[in-house]
């Protein structure tokens, strides 16, 4: 993996927030899925979370866009706080592009469709120039001459790519990434990792849900490690595998290092 | 090199003869097996003992132009009856000498349908074609402009009133359906309520039931004087009964729907109404093409129920040419006609879907 790239641009973050998460908790029912979370998170930072399965860190990303709702403490993306107010949601939305585990393209709409969809109903983007828009990003994950064929007809790391493609056309501030690689073939992993590694290249603020435990090494700025709906430890890829704190991240740094 | 050689040389060994053609066919599907032969067998006597003198009666020993004394003498069918009632059974009690009036307005109707057919066709200015088409099929069948005498609604009947029926009973049906079937996915307890109640009851009553109370419990409800179209009236009623069907198959199309779409179209900033028009509706209106058809096809039957409120749909003008004495004898000839009607107009419904679903379809 590209790690001096990374590596080279890791000191540049200023200290503005983009996202503040303060005392936030959350249920499903009785669950008590997330447990006091805290999370500054600056411009152009690029965290990964990681942790067991059900620890809670979906759902934590998936809080800061409100697919899932919090019900105590305070999120605030870009300045807006989330509360019920749909237009406020809307707007940090279309702010806050998300890649799914699970690509969710539109399967009815063409390839260029799936990206234009956002621009030209969400950004009021006319039409010729949202294509323009999405052939230019299309290009950028080396897509473009899939452009008018139907998600069903690509495989997996093409999917995955033409998702990150999709957030990208709205010109987001903020990218999430909910376990991205998780659903591909072994062989088309790197072809994923290696968009994202371009986009922590040229300076996006990215939260990345992940186990591709190399991708943290070289991209984050900060891993975090989640159990039990709780942040357990958070810190430097070089101090967090070199030398982690926790008796429970030691647990699952092991397990998943073997 | 060995390969290709074999290769080569095993393609041009043909299967064998009894495997391939007519006779190959046969085996492999009417004679497999000693109860499969039986069943072919039987099938083909059966076959023997109906289309044979079907034809005979039909075609052979039958009078196509002629009056019904004649009819009387032969063995085979009597199509006479349909030429010689032609206009009452498709027209009704509509004025004889304007009766080009109703048939310029079926034309314009199937012109229209049969345009709207090719999906690169549907545009706005197609919109308008049917705005304007339906305005001007409005003016032919109800007159009262210069040049055109007018002709009450009670008058109507026969094919126009059939497919009245069933095209505004569909075209109403459907969107209704499908706003029902959002309004019971709602999150919110009235709207989702009110849907729920509707649907239910009125898929808990039959829809002659509908039919009886739009023409005898509405009117007592209306203040003295007042009168609604009973065409209207029955219209309305096939039209809420024919939704809330729609709306449960619209809603099973909904729930099969994965989580993903939604989560996807929300979380780049759609709103609500964008993403079920954008991305829910189009995909789960597909895969619910062929129940939604079933059900319209249903509805299209089921206007020949409008009979028991005296009007007179093409079902219900034909019984009355059956009432004439002189042509009592002949029903099995003019309810095949009637058939045949109604099977070109679901015929057409259900080749159309499949057509649909073929160009829908996006390989997943």
């Amino acid at each position: 993996m590209n790690e001096k790239t990374a590596a080279a641009d890791k000191s540049q973050l200023s200290d503005d927030a983009i996202i503040e998460i303060t005392g936030m908790h959350k249920w499903f029912g009785e669950f008590h899925v997330l447990q006091d979370i805290n999370l500054v998170v600056q411009k152009k930072e690029r965290i990964v979370i990681c942790g067991p399965s059900g620890s809670g860190k979906s759902t934590l990303i998936r809080c800061i866009n409100r697919l899932e709702e919090h019900q105590r403490g305070s999120i605030v993306v870009d300045g807006i706080a989330l509360t019920n107010d749909i237009k406020n949601i809307e707007k940090i939305r279309a702010d806050v592009g998300m890649v799914f585990q699970h690509f969710n393209l539109f399967p009815h709409l063409t390839i260029v469709e799936n990206l234009t969809l956002g621009p030209i109903w969400v950004r009021k983007i006319p039409k010729k120039e949202a294509e323009e828009i999405a052939m230019y990003y299309l290009e950028k994950v080396q897509i473009a001459e899939q452009a008018q064929k139907f998600p069903g007809q690509l495989s997996g790391g093409q999917q995955q790519r033409v998702a990150i493609a999709r957030s990208l056309c709205m010109a987001p501030k903020v990218m999430l990434f909910d376990e991205p690689t998780s659903a591909l073939d072994p062989e088309m992993i790197k072809e994923v990792l290696d968009v994202m590694i371009d986009l922590a290249r040229e300076g996006m603020t990215m939260l990345v849900v992940t186990h591709e435990m190399g991708f943290a090494k070289s991209v984050a700025h900060r891993v975090l490690f989640m159990d039990y709906g709780q942040i357990v430890e958070q810190n430097t890829p070089e101090e967090f595998f070199d030398n982690p704190k926790h008796d429970r991240t030691k647990l699952f740094l092991s397990q998943i290092l073997h | 090199m060995d390969d290709a050689v074999t290769k080569i040389e095993a393609s041009t060994v043909k299967p064998p003869v009894t495997s391939v053609g007519v006779l190959g066919w046969a085996r492999a599907n009417l004679f497999n097996s000693w109860f499969n032969s039986i069943l072919t067998l039987l099938t083909l006597l059966l076959l023997w003992k109906i289309i044979p003198p079907f034809v005979n009666w039909a075609f052979i020993d039958s009078l196509w132009y002629s009056n019904s004394a004649e009819c009387r003498d032969i063995e085979g069918a009597c199509w006479s009856i349909i030429p010689a009632n032609l206009r009452f059974m498709l027209f009704g009690f509509y004025p004889y000498d304007q009766q080009w009036r109703p048939l310029l307005a079926i034309i314009l109707l199937i012109g229209l349908l049969f345009y709207s057919r090719n999906r690169a066709h549907w545009k706005t200015s197609l919109l308008y074609g049917w705005l304007i088409g339906l305005v001007v099929m409005g003016l032919l069948m109800k007159g009262g402009i210069p040049g055109l005498k007018p002709v009450e609604s009670t008058q109507w009947g026969g094919l126009p009133l059939t497919l009245l029926l069933s095209v505004f009973g569909l075209a109403a049906a459907y969107p209704l359906g499908v706003v029902l079937a959002l309004g019971r996915q709602s999150q919110m307890p009235a709207i989702k309520s009110i849907c729920i109640i509707y649907i239910e009851m009125i898929r808990g009553v039959p829809l002659i039931t509908l039919l009886f109370m739009s023409s005898i419990v509405f009117p007592l409800f209306l203040p003295e004087g007042m009168t609604v179209n009973p065409i209207l009236r029955a219209q309305v009623a096939i039209i809420m009964f024919t939704a809330a069907y729609i709306a449960e198959v619209v809603r099973g199309g909904l729930q099969g729907m994965s989580t993903g779409q939604t989560e996807a179209a929300e979380s780049m900033g759609l709103n609500y109404y964008q993403t079920m028009r954008l991305v829910i509706l189009p995909q789960a209106l597909k895969i619910v093409i062929p129940p939604t058809v079933s059900q319209l096809i249903s509805a299209l039957k089921d206007t020949s129920l409008v009979v028991i409120i005296a009007l007179y749909d093409i079902l219900k003008t034909t019984q009355s040419t059956l009432s004439n004495p002189e042509w009592m004898a002949y029903s099995s000839e003019a309810y095949l006609f009637v058939a045949l009607i109604y099977f070109a107009c679901c015929f057409f419904m259900s080749s159309y879907s499949r057509r649909l679903e073929e160009e829908l379809d996006t390989g997943l």
